[in-house]
């Protein structure tokens, strides 16, 4: 059996950061594996630019940011395995793949980074009612076959959902010539960046309804028409509200999903909050040598981020391969409490956060001026002041190693405080 | 002179700054709300002269791809991207490609060229 320091799954930027990372801590062992063709993830269909604000400096495009780290994997001489699947990963880190050439094959790991990323809600997802012609897509389907593919995949376009990918592809549709009827949202405010809702929808006239949904899709061969419904408070469709709007195809843009089934083969205890693993400061997951980042521990608006948390990882991974077993180690949890949908990481042992702690987490709703507060019993061990924040938006909050040392040993909890203008 | 009031949501960085921009006279507009400097800059130009970077793809030929990503090196009127569309839309380039290299030089004009954004092998 092959054996390797670290084995990485998943070629996007959380893979391909995190063994970058891992290679700059002095590791030689690197494999990583991914099931696509070439390296880069979803990004290689992102054609858009806004990546790397945070990261490079600079306003890059998907296949821009991608086509760096591929760079640097190659510099570095990181080995990756490019058309193979893993199909399991053990408790004690052997990993099984499958590719064409080699038949299936198993390789034992000093450390595994779990990066699969996530994948998209589909109509199964959201139980629309109606006939199942074609003319259906997720966002990212779509985007794959516009962009990579170079096929168009409908005219007269309604799109269901406004996470960014929605938003990109009904400017992206615009651009090559359908029209895109409007852009449907069932809560009251967009669930992507109103960035991305300025510069697709409004730059192009493309209606935003807030507040409506589609009840039920028309047509056998191919879609004829969707009915649409206003919401309610609580995102419901409202009985005689309903509305026809002719089309030919329908886009789906609601949600994604990160994709654990290899985390649940190895075992690994998951958070119902975010979809993905529990994982501590160094992106351990509960099976010791297990780690995880980027999508598939929790949904990120952007990469910058991805990649940030894939560099806690690939060190976490690289120190754990590098050190002698530690004994047991004692962690406190860190808590979503009033206001929050998550937090990660979900665990946190203070005496080994070396500068500090970066707090990752979502609210549940739209939020006017608020403070977040990181709390242990009824002390406040860190505050921040929001102007505004929104579920569509992740926030990030910072905890220097001085409050950390503060930290007792109980639970942490992380909740919002609205405050006067 | 006509009073300009306008709410600009900034799309320079995904931090969304909601930007006021308010006065009489264009040449001395008051702007507030923005984070950073760059968001000022971005207020002032929308109302005058907005611009975006133009991003699509071409036809490729002789690679593993059918499509290669292509953008404008810097940002173009708005109302020239429906034209520069066009312009786009009849063009086929062959692979290998490197990334940066300008597919159309000074399209429509505009003094942007357009470049790949990524590299493709020849197959």
């Amino acid at each position: 059996m092959d054996s390797f320091d670290i084995v990485v799954i998943g070629g996007g930027p959380a893979g391909m950061a995190a063994a970058v990372a891992a290679r700059q801590m002095g590791i030689e062992k690197i494999l990583l594996i991914e099931r696509d063709r070439e390296l880069g993830g979803i990004l290689q269909q992102c054609i858009h630019n806004g990546f790397g604000l945070h990261h490079f400096k600079e306003d890059l495009t998907g296949p821009e940011f991608s086509e760096r780290y591929i760079k640097m994997m190659g510099e570095l001489g990181i080995l990756s395995r490019l058309d193979t699947m893993v199909l399991s990963i053990t408790r004690n880190r052997e990993v099984v793949l499958i590719n064409s050439a080699e038949g299936v094959n198993t390789v034992k790991a000093g450390a595994v980074i779990l990066a699969m990323g996530c994948r998209e809600r589909t109509r199964g997802a959201i139980n629309i009612p109606g006939s199942r012609p074609a003319g259906i897509f997720t966002a990212g389907a779509a985007q794959r076959l516009i962009n990579i593919e170079g096929y168009m995949v409908g005219e007269r376009i309604m799109m269901l959902g406004t996470g960014d990918i929605g938003l990109i592809m009904a400017r992206r549709l615009t651009l090559e010539g359908s029209k895109v009827i409007a852009v449907l949202a069932r809560k009251p405010y967009p669930g992507g960046l109103m960035r991305n809702v300025v510069q697709c929808l409004y730059d192009y006239g493309i209606p935003l309804l807030l507040q409506h949904t589609v009840v039920e899709i028309l047509g056998k061969d191919r879609v004829r028409g969707v009915r649409v419904a206003r919401t309610d408070e609580n995102s419901l469709p409202i009985p005689g509200t309903e509305e026809l709007y002719e089309c030919d195809t329908l886009i789906l843009s609601v949600g994604l999903i990160p994709e654990n089934e290899l985390s649940l083969s190895a075992g690994v205890e998951m958070d119902r909050r975010t979809g993905g693993p529990i994982v501590n400061e160094s992106r351990e997951t509960s099976v010791p040598g297990i780690f995880a980042c980027g999508n598939v521990v929790h949904v990120h608006d952007l990469v910058d981020f991805v990649v940030e948390e894939s560099e806690i990882a690939g060190k976490g991974a690289a120190r754990f391969v590098q050190l002698p077993v530690e004994k047991k180690v004692t962690s406190v949890a860190l808590l979503p409490g009033t206001g929050l949908k998550y937090v990660v990481p979900q665990r946190v042992n203070p005496a080994k956060v070396a500068e500090r702690l970066d707090l990752f987490l979502r609210v549940n709703r739209v939020y006017g001026p608020s403070c977040i507060e990181v709390k242990e019993g009824g002390e406040v061990l860190k505050k921040v002041k929001r102007p505004r924040m929104n579920p569509g938006e992740m926030e990030r909050v910072r905890i220097d190693r001085n409050a950390m040392e503060t930290i007792k040993g109980s639970d942490l909890t992380v909740e919002v405080v609205e405050v006067e203008g | 002179m006509k009073e300009i009031q306008r709410e600009i949501v900034c799309i320079v960085c995904p931090t969304g700054c909601r930007i006021q921009v308010s006065g009489d006279d264009p040449q001395a507009l008051t702007i507030t709300g923005n984070e950073c400097k760059r968001g000022e800059e971005y207020a002032l130009k929308e109302i005058t002269d907005p611009r975006r970077t133009l991003i699509t793809t071409v036809r490729l030929h002789h690679a593993g791809l059918r499509r290669l990503p292509v953008r404008t090196s810097i940002e173009i009127p708005k109302r020239s991207i429906f034209p520069c569309m066009e312009v786009i839309n009849r063009t086929e380039v062959e692979a290998p490609v490197e990334i940066g290299q300008v597919i159309i030089s000074d399209i429509l004009g505009t003094g942007a060229d357009l470049i790949a954004t990524r590299s493709v092998a020849r197959v």
